[in-house]
């Protein structure tokens, strides 16, 4: 956790002058009840008003001093705190912008989320507090201890005596007290399990006629539950009312022994009112640093997922040597020689030994079942992944002696599940050419069949897209992501059975634009439809990972068991003969 | 994607369990809040005997500790003039130890009392908060059973779930702490404002000439700190949606080399959140300090005045010492009671969304006296039925077809076209607006909506199963199958071979999103459960794009397995299907717009006609 703490370096200055503005708030805070131990002892003892008003002044002074120190001090460390939350999210979001894929796999999208925005209020939480209270908290206890010694430093002897008794009640509660409250939310996580199976699965459970099942299901975990929660809350019920019996008593025993020292004559009135107000600063700075142990592990389990971000690096880099210039004057095509790849952890490779050449202006289908390879492939390509072993070049460079950036300019890419973004139609068209006029993306939305909808929004292509694309329906979220690949006018085109979410008429049309646009470049299509690869120039026919199949259909179908078997699968005989 | 985020409960600037609202952040109001309240207090009546023995404990427990104060004083008049005596030199002057511990005694007494008293509370409170929202947990849940499917279908799964979670766990803890505190909170200011004045009248007056202060303070800072607290939580959610979208869409942001743009577009978001939140935080930080000042000037007025009286022999030292706890302890209630009634405001909210779930309209009752259909034969007919979701938009008009036993549907048409609405229709999740759907000649309202739902079978893409093991998983379509009829339905479902590949067989436990097996391997599992159920009537999904060519063939095999001598609606993906089947619905947009079979509708000319051409007209020319 306190690894962390080393982002707070460009706010060393600032912390300082909290450290000693909390130090000056404290002091004023102490002094007080000393000046107040003079208004008794001498002022009133003696009956002198205009010493009583002096004093009361100069209490007022300090009070007021206090209080600016304190404002400061809430000033500087809510900039600090914030900061250090502001800088954290900055490195993290970018560590995790220059993770590529395996990094993304191992840490996952849902918990990358979770550590760049929960993970981190919860850090720059603890800072807060940190600054505000465990600062002031030892500050104050020790000053309380210093000052009550300093009033009388043998009835200081009670401290020895309380301070344990408390610590070792404060440590007990926590000790019981947490892992109730874990097994609480164990239950309350069994509650909603329970429920939302129950909402998720509505329609079976009716269809099924297992309502009562569920309602049941439901009042078992619903009873767990309660019956905890009273149990935890019950024990809780005594935590209050014994911390303060606590504090109250050990008053009783102060006034006691401290009515028998100012008998003796070894102290004064004034003083033992100062000395209980001590006494209660001292135990209340204990609670609170006791609070801080409550604190500590949520954040440093917060701190420890945070650190992984930074201790994760990136797999992909660029070679030091890049050579963005050969084969420039390329028209795209792409070479696979013997790539075999695995994912990471994986104990069987994904691609093994793929070899082929998708040429410029052909059409190369890949092809096969679920798990066959097929969009690792494309992966490779775009150097999502690193192969094991082998090479992809296109135009003769090999990808890894490019940089990822000019590599990937050079595709234009369609991924399986359309990904739109917050914002106008005309940004998320742009995100493929970030200078594109408007022309080009009207242009590029005819192409995939996507004018005709755009043009029955209010806005046109300035229509807004939700988050998620929630608006649109799956189809024009599939046409504005080809758009998005086609207003880059690229050299190639990598479609991730992109079509599967078209009706069949606007995938046929769509086809047909598609390929008057890549008459030049390289197309590569994955595709689960037999109609959709059937024209292909060339087909990859994949399964487990493996070439079982190289050719144009009518071959295949004689040649290949594989492909056979998917064709008869989606086709009747009567059309296969 | 969708669903990930529809699982998770919404986000609602709230507050964790068993914390208050830090000062100055921004309160939900409640759109009505005296019935809602009323409401909610029904909810506690059948504890009055509790509540009221709360109310007493807590009364004495709070009357106990604000005596202690004036006792403590009087401990220390003693001391003081004992030591005064002495010091003016009155022979055998003492101080009076007896007398003190006497008093210490007392409040001893007295503060066990107070700390027992206060601990019964609670210990009731507990219990009573708990049942309370242990009974509205289960209306909820009973609500649900009897909610119609359009509910569910208009509202997402976070949503509900943050009704019983959040809002439930809002209501615990404030009956649980806030309504103790409330009280504790209005007898601690009577009992310190009658303390107070039996002390000194004009010293109360000096600390009410300081209460207004405190208003001041409030009044100025709280609009502040909301706007800043409002305008941190604004770019809070900002930022998240912005990282939810760019690490989610990360493919598309590698594959586009636009990483700088996302960065540069979260440095924005995230300079204007810094920006707002170190404010709110400063701002709403201010308030203790400055609380605290305002505290400090009456502390020390009192002190002063305090010490001049006593020197003027108007009051005794121990009353100053007793007035300056008491004047300590003034604003705190002041301040509590003004947060008690923030975090009613926001309970009530809650409780008012809790009452808008139970509220809402039920499924039509079952008729009182219902038809059974003892062996159902599977004769479908629809008459003249007329169907929409919302009036303004109808979907199905004068629809009319009939399905004899043993023959198949094909429902066709563009992906997500309307299948859902066939099965809410045949399975009255929702009901139509005229004509009626009959099977084997009875109408279908006739019918025990469960005896209706026992006479279907149901295998659907998007498969259901339920975080338990694969045998409980597979008997769920029969109540109390034995394991033998278990194991018979997978081995007919082709799922036999795959479950006994885990390790534990039938009985591995499928985790909380049924990750630990394969999409395939789900549908096979489903396909047990309905050969399970042997239904008469059956809707099927065909193929999906998802599952490997070889599950793929296993799937075939047991669907064919299943529809043997049953009514079948299938959503058809195979042109064999559909060609075979007797009858084929054209959907559109979830209305069905043709009907006929393959012949037909290919002479006809119409969707149907041009779907089939574009999809497989391709094949013709290759065959």
């Amino acid at each position: 956790m306190f690894k962390l703490l080393k982002h707070l370096k460009p706010y060393r200055a600032y912390i300082a002058l909290v450290l000693a503005l909390v130090f000056f708030q404290s002091l004023s805070e102490l002094f007080l009840p000393n000046l107040m131990a003079d208004i008794v002892d001498t002022g009133i003892v003696k009956g002198d008003i205009s010493y009583i008003l002096k004093v009361g002044g100069l209490m007022l002074l300090v009070a007021l001093a206090g209080t600016i120190c304190a404002v400061l001090a809430g000033y500087f460390a809510s900039k600090v705190a914030m900061g250090f939350g502001r800088i954290l999210r900055l490195k993290v979001f970018s560590q995790v912008e220059s993770f590529s894929f395996p990094e993304f796999n191992k840490l996952q999208t849902s918990s990358l989320i979770t550590r760049t925005t929960n993970d981190i209020t919860q850090m720059q939480q603890l800072v807060m507090v940190m600054l505000r209270m465990m600062v002031s908290a030892p500050m104050m206890c020790i000053g309380g201890i210093i000052m009550a010694v300093n009033k009388d430093a043998k009835l200081s002897l009670i401290i020895v005596v309380i301070v344990p008794i408390l610590m070792v009640a404060i440590y007990l509660l926590t000790k019981k007290s947490v892992p109730l409250f874990k097994a609480l939310q164990v239950k309350l996580d069994r509650l909603n399990l329970v429920l939302r199976e129950y909402l998720t699965g509505v329609r079976v459970i009716r269809a099924f006629n297992r309502v009562s099942y569920e309602e049941k299901r439901f009042q078992e975990a619903n009873q767990d539950l309660t019956k905890t929660a009273v149990r935890v809350f019950q024990i809780m019920a005594a935590l209050m009312p014994f911390m303060m019996l606590l504090l109250n008593l050990t008053t009783l025993v102060i006034i006691w022994f401290g009515g028998i020292r100012i008998d003796n004559g070894y102290m004064q009135v004034g003083d033992l009112m100062a000395f209980i107000q001590y006494i209660m600063q001292i135990m209340f700075s204990l609670l609170m640093f006791s609070m801080m142990f409550v604190m500590i592990p949520r954040a440093s389990a917060s701190a420890t997922r945070i650190n992984e971000v930074f201790d994760t690096a990136p797999s992909i880099v660029d070679s030091d040597v890049v050579k963005d210039d050969a084969g420039n004057r390329g028209r795209g095509q792409i070479e696979f020689n013997e790539v075999t790849f695995s994912y990471p952890g994986a104990e069987k490779p994904a691609l093994k030994n793929i070899s082929f050449m998708a040429l410029p202006g052909k059409t190369t289908a890949i092809i096969g079942g679920t798990g066959s390879g097929k969009s690792s492939l494309l992966s490779l390509l775009m150097r999502f992944y690193d192969l094991a072993s082998g090479s992809i070049l296109i135009d003769g460079v090999d990808i890894r002696e490019i940089s990822q950036q000019s590599l990937r300019a050079k595709i234009g890419y369609v991924p399986q599940k359309p990904i739109l973004f917050t914002g106008t139609i005309a940004d998320n068209i742009r995100y493929g050419k970030e200078d594109a006029t408007e022309a080009e993306i009207w242009q590029a939305a005819e192409i995939a069949q996507a004018r005709e909808f755009i043009d029955s929004m209010e806005d046109g292509i300035n229509s807004y897209i939700a988050q998620g694309g929630t608006n649109i329906s799956g189809g024009q979220k599939q046409r504005l992501s080809m758009a998005r690949a086609l207003v880059r006018r690229p050299k190639i085109y990598a479609f991730d059975d992109s079509f599967s979410a078209l009706d069949f008429k606007t995938d046929a049309k769509l086809r047909l634009a598609l390929k008057q646009e890549t008459l030049e470049a390289t197309v590569l299509i994955i595709a689960q439809r037999v109609s959709t690869v059937m024209d292909a120039d060339q087909i990859v026919v994949l399964d487990e990972g493996e070439i079982v199949g190289l050719g144009k259909h009518k071959e295949l179908l004689h040649s290949c068991h594989v492909y056979r078997e998917i064709v008869q699968s989606q086709l009747s005989g009567e059309e296969l003969a | 994607m969708n669903q990930e985020r529809d699982n998770k409960p919404a986000r609602r600037p709230g507050r964790g369990p068993g914390m208050g609202p830090p000062m100055g952040r921004p309160v939900e109001k409640a759109k009505d809040f005296k019935n809602s309240f009323r409401r909610l207090l029904t909810y506690l009546k059948p504890y009055k005997v509790q509540l009221i023995t709360v109310l007493i404990l807590a009364i004495f427990s709070t009357v106990f500790s604000i005596l202690a104060p004036k006792l403590m004083g009087k401990i220390t008049t003693k001391l003081f003039e004992g030591i005064m005596k002495k010091r003016s030199g009155i022979p055998q002057a003492k101080v009076d130890f007896g007398y003190i511990l006497n008093i210490i005694m007392i409040l001893a007494g007295l503060y066990f009392c107070s700390a027992l008293f206060s601990y019964w509370q609670h210990f009731i409170m507990a219990g009573v908060a708990q049942k309370t929202v242990y009974k509205l947990r289960n209306e909820i849940n009973e609500k649900m059973a009897r909610l119609p499917l359009k509910f569910f279908d208009t509202h997402t799964t976070g949503e509900i779930l943050s009704r019983v979670t959040n809002d439930v766990d809002t209501i615990s803890s404030t009956l649980q702490q806030s309504l103790t505190q409330l009280i504790t909170a209005a007898v601690t200011l009577i009992g310190i404002v009658i303390m107070m004045l039996t002390i000194s009248p004009l010293m109360t007056l000096i600390c009410f000439i300081i209460l207004p202060l405190s208003v001041l303070v409030t009044k100025f800072i709280a609009p502040r700190s909301q706007k800043y607290f409002a305008k941190q939580q604004e770019s809070l959610g900002e930022l998240n949606g912005h990282i939810e979208e760019m690490y989610t869409g990360h493919t598309i942001i590698k594959a586009f080399g636009q990483e700088h743009k996302a960065i540069t577009e979260f440095n924005a978001i995230n300079e204007k959140l810094y920006e707002a939140s170190w404010k709110a935080h400063f701002m709403s930080g201010i308030m203790m300090p400055l609380m605290g000042l305002i505290n400090n000037m009456g502390y020390v007025l009192i002190c002063v005045v305090g010490g001049i009286f006593v020197t003027k022999k108007r009051i005794t030292m121990g009353d100053v010492q007793a007035f300056i706890q008491y004047a300590r302890q003034f604003t705190q209630p002041i301040v509590q009671t003004a947060n008690i009634a923030n975090i009613l405001q926001s309970t009530v909210a809650s409780a008012e969304r809790v009452f808008e779930l139970l509220d809402q309209d039920e499924e039509i009752q079952d008729r009182a006296i219902t038809k059974t259909i003892a062996s159902p034969n599977g004769n479908v007919k629809f008459e003249n039925v007329k169907f929409s979701y919302k009036k303004e938009v109808p979907l199905i008009d004068n629809m009319n077809i009939e399905v004899q036993k043993g023959q198949t549907v094909a429902i066709v048409g563009p992906t997500g076209a309307g299948k859902t609405t066939l099965v809410n229709l045949l399975m009255r999740f929702y009901e139509i607006e005229a004509g009626k759907i009959t099977i084997d000649g009875i109408n279908i309202n006739d019918l025990q909506r469960s005896h209706l739902r026992s006479i279907f079978g149901m295998v659907l893409q998007d498969t259901w199963l339920f975080n338990g093991t694969i045998k409980d998983n597979i008997a769920y379509g029969k109540k109390g199958a034995t394991f033998k009829e278990v194991v018979a339905a997978a081995k007919a479902a082709h799922a036999d071979h795959f479950i006994r590949t885990f390790p534990d067989g039938y009985n591995t436990v499928l985790n909380e999103e049924a990750t630990n097996i394969s999409q395939g391997q789900k549908q096979l599992l489903t396909i047990a459960r309905a050969i399970l159920a042997d239904p008469a009537i059956l809707i099927l999904d065909e193929a999906t794009s998802s599952v490997d060519t070889r599950t793929e063939i296993f799937i075939q095999k047991a669907m064919t397995e299943l529809m043997k001598g049953k009514t079948s609606f299938v959503i058809a993906h195979r042109l064999s299907t559909i060609r075979n089947a007797d009858l084929i619905l054209v959907m559109d947009n979830g209305s069905i717009i043709e009907t006929g079979n393959h012949h037909d509708l290919l002479a006809k000319g119409g969707l149907y006609a041009d779907l089939y051409n574009s999809q497989f007209a391709g094949s013709n020319m290759a065959g």
